[in-house]
């Protein structure tokens, strides 16, 4: 058992409760400690500038060549809150029950209720930093609503909301840079985490333009690393996207929740290639005026423009006749693959279902829908050639949100004292199923508003600390392990790429523990990808020198991979129900539906790492919730 | 404050907007040389003595000197910084196809100007200040004939001619690029600058490209 | 379809490159421009040579990592893309393809086409920000914005920083990006208590980096993936001219 230290104190109560509670430090001794932030995203950005602003010394690292670039960036839609500028009856409490129900129950009350409490103020911030939200005419800002919701809570920026808050972040951060309170590292990346007494005290990194391995120090290391979804290969993550960090962490003894929990976005452009590398999103917005369906004759070769009208099934409006197109992403992901799985795809590799304009230009005309989706359809024109006001669009479901990651207390403090994970790197808010525009969100929250009172709360106990320098053994331990992998990689004399492997797992993963898992196919999957994981050991081939080499860095971050995939599939296989993105064939009613099991599984699975090729050990969390009551989630 | 990218152009654009100006004045003065003979001598030449007496004229002419040199010699700084901007040099090189070439080639532009200048000033400036010219009746000095003159030789003209070409590209980009300098950012206004650049580029440079081919085919009389 | 490609190859920062020629067959339309270059990558570490390095990372066309000269035009033969977004449909069978890294001084060569462009990170540093630290906001809907000025600051501030303008131009200025920058800043009301000091010290810093004079070509515009607009550079004149003019 393990304990998430969540406050005492009615739920509306605690992260007050907390706050009013927690130790302080004074600025005069706030000079005196550093801490390491690993990643630039939203959660990283937004936590190193809040810190640095308290008067912390922070170094803050990024593989990437500028903290701007993070993956944050590529959120589309939106970031939720409960303002309700719309007067449309939100609340906390009903933000806080969405995003519990969304999850399909398997999140934490306190956590969740603090995520929706803390979103009012994300909103003034980010105005007061400059993020041009959308406005209505009379200079309010404007709301939309977004999937699995009945009210318009989200705060948006055209299309790309998630590169406007992370413009915001960023240049929270380069102020700091500028005040001499933020050091970056950019093109630097973790390589390991270094523990002294049981506590975190710095990291490993290298730098990926000198190929130095280099030691850092500090008080206390945040990991805001982001998901892991690029497990898969072809997912909508960016391509550097990687869980070595977390990882690392993990096998130093911090423990992985959730590990199994992907979220598969219903509206991504389908894999038409081998040799593509990435599945791009499409904004889910699409989906409030495309239909989606598929013909209703199985392998039916006609192009969907043939197909009449009486012969396409609408399977979404069909199964789910209130939410409609509108339903949540695990359910129409899945719907979607049960009909392609059926054989009713389409597209050259009978992957893809088609979402279709046609009824909405034919009742709102085709200004209007060129207004509110003109820069998507010239995107999907810019990718695939096609015009989609003539033709359907084809989608199919891509790895995309992981909500998995590192297990963290109610202060995001992982099970190693002094490491603490936020955003997508922890295994957060989200339960087994994230609603839409709710990432940006609890990164933003964790960075801003939680992460700047819980860390100073454990850095108290600091003060008094041993000081340390990276000339104690541990770092010379660490430095030499990662050394001897470079190395060990560097004079494999294989005949495969890093690619090669990336790509077999993510087809493994997608195939036996993808959108839907049995017991069967996570055994296979186990069984393969400790064998796909010796045959890396010994036939990796990179070429390249210790300077810049990408396939160096891909090399490390494909062996966590591995060893990472094999996890999920443990996960996967010892949660014996369907929750959320979660789904087991085993555990569903007969019109294919998720049978969730309170009775068995409310818990949060926490994996303790053992060792190569040695089953983790299981530790549990109860999930107990005192305030929302149990229900069946659905959106028939 | 420092001086930056940004001050050396406003000198550019400053002293570029002032040679603009001087242009239409110039301009106005030369279309004299488009009245019947008879008339235009004596006219033209009074207006060449006004213009070196008044000592309001004589300080514009200073900062029209200034201006000149202002311009050439920013000119040559900034193209030497860009250079250095620049650092190697492409191997394969398109990006002419998204600009437009006088846009890009105003130095070059500016270089053939300054060579007409040169000789302009030596053929008709330094004449007048230091030469011993004629009189005309009314006892100023005759540069009419000086000029008429020189617009009778064939090869003169294509020099004069193609000068005015450059002129003519070199205003067409640099009318519209000072309004930007100097911080014209209103979408509306900054076309109608534009449309009133090509306008007055295409005044100015046909203008004075009138005026030596009217007097070879009209004014064969000496 | 095949390609016949002739790519800068550098070894560091400070060594002499030079472009080598590769022939790639077996190329889909369907592809985009970097997965061919994996493509081709995945033949060198077969022949056990040293992978062609660029960087890439969303490849969705936002998060601005990547940017190659490609055919002497910055991102290719289109316009307002990113070379991610570049798909092969856009060249032809047999065609010969130079490929070379965004070139300025202030943005050095790493390896290949990998390049170093923290130089745009210290313009950001320099002042690139509203000074509105965790914890000070007022409440959002207390600041009205209008539509248009929202919108307005929204089209400047969607640059992804990659680098094409300062590429792309023949000074090799980078007169878009600190613009679009202070435009988007001083639109927005919170954004004009600190204009004049902002754009004195971000056009200080960008002279500091190495960038070259603004002559208003207009290419930039051209190349930019997002399409920002030039008339920033209108506006960072106009806000330097009067801050030039009244401040002390």
């Amino acid at each position: 058992m393990i304990d998430a230290k969540i406050p005492a104190g009615d739920l509306a109560d605690k992260w007050n409760n907390y706050k009013d509670s927690s130790k302080l430090i004074n600025p005069a001794n706030r000079k005196k400690l550093d801490i390491i932030v690993v990643g630039t995203g939203l959660a990283g950005s937004s936590c190193a500038a809040t810190l640095a602003e308290q008067g912390y010394n922070v170094k803050s690292f990024c593989f990437q060549d500028s903290a701007r670039r993070a993956h944050s960036v590529a959120a589309q839609g939106g970031v939720n809150a409960a303002k309700n500028y719309k007067n449309d009856g939100d609340s906390v409490y009903r933000m806080f029950y969405d995003t519990i129900k969304g999850g399909d129950f398997r999140s934490r009350e306190a956590n969740v209720y603090r995520l929706a409490e803390c979103s009012l103020a994300l909103i003034d911030q980010a105005v007061a930093q400059g993020v041009p939200f959308a406005r209505e005419y009379g200079g309010y800002l404007n709301n939309r609503s977004f999937g699995g919701v009945q009210v318009s809570r989200t705060f948006y920026a055209r299309g790309q909301t998630g590169q406007q808050l992370m413009i915001g972040a960023y240049q929270a951060l380069m102020r700091q840079v500028s005040a001499g309170k933020v050091k970056t590292y950019t093109r630097h990346e973790m390589l390991d985490l270094v523990l002294i007494d049981g506590k975190a005290r710095g990291i490993i990194a290298r730098n990926l333009e000198t190929g130095e391995i280099e030691r850092h120090v500090a008080n206390a290391v945040v990991l805001a690393t982001g998901g892991y979804g690029k497990v898969y290969y072809l997912s909508t993550l960016a391509m550097g996207c990687n869980s070595s960090a977390i990882w690392r962490a993990h096998k130093k003894g911090a423990f992985m929740s959730g590990v199994s929990w992907i979220q598969f976005h219903p509206t991504c452009l389908p894999q038409i290639g081998e040799t593509q590398s990435k599945l791009t999103l499409m904004s889910e917005s699409l989906r409030n005026d495309g239909r989606i369906w598929v013909p209703k004759k199985a392998g039916d070769e006609r192009v969907p423009n043939d197909i009449p009208e009486e012969e396409r099934d609408y399977y979404l409006e069909r199964r789910y006749p209130t939410f409609g197109n509108l339903s949540p992403r695990d359910i129409s992901s899945r719907a979607a693959k049960e009909r392609i799985d059926a054989g009713c795809g389409v597209g050259p590799m009978k992957n893809a279902v088609c979402l279709d304009f046609s009824k909405a230009i034919r009742e709102q005309g085709r200004d209007k829908i060129e207004e509110k989706y003109g820069n998507l359809f010239r995107m999907y024109d810019k990718i695939n050639g096609v015009d989609a006001y003539k033709e359907p669009m084809l989608i199919s479901p891509a790895a995309h949100f992981t909500m998995g990651g590192l297990w963290v207390d109610y202060d995001l403090m992982t099970t190693i004292p002094g490491l603490f994970a936020l955003g997508e790197a922890n295994f957060s808010d989200h339960g087994a199923n994230r609603l839409g525009a709710n990432s940006l969100l609890q990164s933003c929250v964790d960075g801003y508003f939680i992460a700047p009172y819980t860390i100073p709360n454990y850095l108290s106990g600091e003060l008094k600390a041993e000081k340390v320098t990276t000339d104690h053994p541990a770092f010379i331990d660490a430095e030499n392990n990662v050394r001897e992998q470079l190395n060990r990689f560097l004079n494999l004399k294989g005949h495969l790429s890093a690619d090669h492997f990336h790509k077999t797992l993510g087809k493994l993963l997608y195939d036996k523990c993808g959108l839907s898992r049995t017991r069967k196919s996570l055994e296979e999957a186990i069984v393969e990808i400790r064998s796909l994981k010796k045959s890396f050991d010994h036939e990796l081939k990179i070429t390249g020198d210790e300077g810049v080499n990408s396939e160096l860095e891909k090399a490390g971050r494909v062996s966590d991979f591995l060893e990472l995939g094999e996890l999920m599939c443990h996960d996967a296989l010892q949660r014996e129900e369907s929750c959320g993105a979660h789904f087991r064939e085993e555990y569903q009613t007969p019109d294919g539906e998720a049978v969730r099991n309170d009775k068995d599984f409310c818990y949060v699975s926490a994996w303790e790492w053992k060792g190569e090729a040695v089953e983790p050990e299981l530790h549990k969390e109860p999930l107990v919730f005192e305030t929302v009551k149990l229900t069946v989630r659905s959106y028939k | 404050m420092k001086q930056t990218t940004l001050t050396y152009k406003l000198v550019m654009a400053l002293t570029g907007l002032f040679l603009c100006f001087f242009l239409v004045i110039h301009l106005l003065g030369n279309l004299q040389l488009l009245l019947p003979e008879s008339g235009a001598r004596e006219q033209f030449n009074w207006y060449s003595h006004l213009l070196s007496g008044n000592i309001l004229i004589k300080i514009i002419s200073y900062v029209l000197y200034l201006s000149l040199i202002g311009h050439a010699i920013y000119a040559l700084v900034i193209n030497r910084k860009n250079t250095k901007a620049n650092g190697e040099k492409y191997v394969y090189d398109k990006r002419s196809q998204v600009s437009s070439w006088n846009s890009r080639n105003m130095g070059i532009l500016g270089t053939i100007i300054l060579i007409f200048l040169i000789i302009h000033f030596k053929d008709y400036w330094y004449v007048y200040k230091f030469g011993h010219l004629p009189l005309d009746a009314k006892g100023n000095k005759d540069l009419y004939s000086i000029v008429i003159s020189s617009f009778q030789q064939g090869w003169y003209i294509i020099i004069y001619e193609l000068s005015f070409i450059a002129l003519g590209f070199h205003l067409l980009h640099g009318f519209f690029s000072a309004s930007r300098t100097l911080g014209l950012y209103h979408p509306k206004y900054s076309s109608l600058v534009r449309v009133f650049g090509w306008i007055y580029s295409l005044a100015i440079t046909l203008g004075f490209m009138l005026i030596p081919i009217y007097i070879y085919f009209n004014l064969n009389v000496l | 379809m095949k390609l016949y490609l002739k790519v800068w190859r550098q070894e560091h920062r400070d060594s002499k490159g030079g472009m080598i020629s590769y022939e790639v067959d077996g190329i889909s339309e369907h592809m985009s421009f970097l997965e061919m270059l994996d493509l081709l990558n995945e033949r060198l570490i077969q022949k056990g040579e040293r992978v062609i390095e660029f960087d890439h990372d969303c490849r969705e066309g936002i998060c601005g990592a990547c940017g190659m000269m490609i055919n002497g035009r910055a991102h290719g033969p289109l316009t307002g893309t990113t070379t991610c977004q570049l798909h092969m449909r856009s060249f032809n069978d047999g065609e010969t393809v130079y490929i070379e890294p965004f070139r300025a001084t202030a943005f050095p060569v790493l390896r290949d086409l990998k390049i170093d462009r923290s130089a745009f990170d210290h313009i950001i540093q320099s002042g690139g920000y509203i000074s509105a630290s965790t914890g000070q906001a007022p409440e959002s809907n207390s600041i009205p914005i209008a539509h248009e000025v929202t919108e307005a600051a929204f089209d400047a501030a969607a640059c992804i920083g990659c680098g094409a303008c300062v590429a792309t131009c023949k000074n090799s200025s980078a007169a878009l990006f600190t613009s679009a920058k202070i435009s988007h800043l001083v639109l927005l009301p919170q954004g004009k208590l600190e204009s004049a000091d902002r754009v004195v010290s971000m056009v200080n810093q960008m002279d500091t980096e190495g960038f070259g004079h603004c002559s208003n070509t207009e290419a930039c515009e051209v190349e930019c993936p997002q399409e920002i607009s030039v008339l920033h550079i209108g506006r960072m004149n106009y806000e330097y001219n009067k801050a030039l003019a009244l401040r002390k």
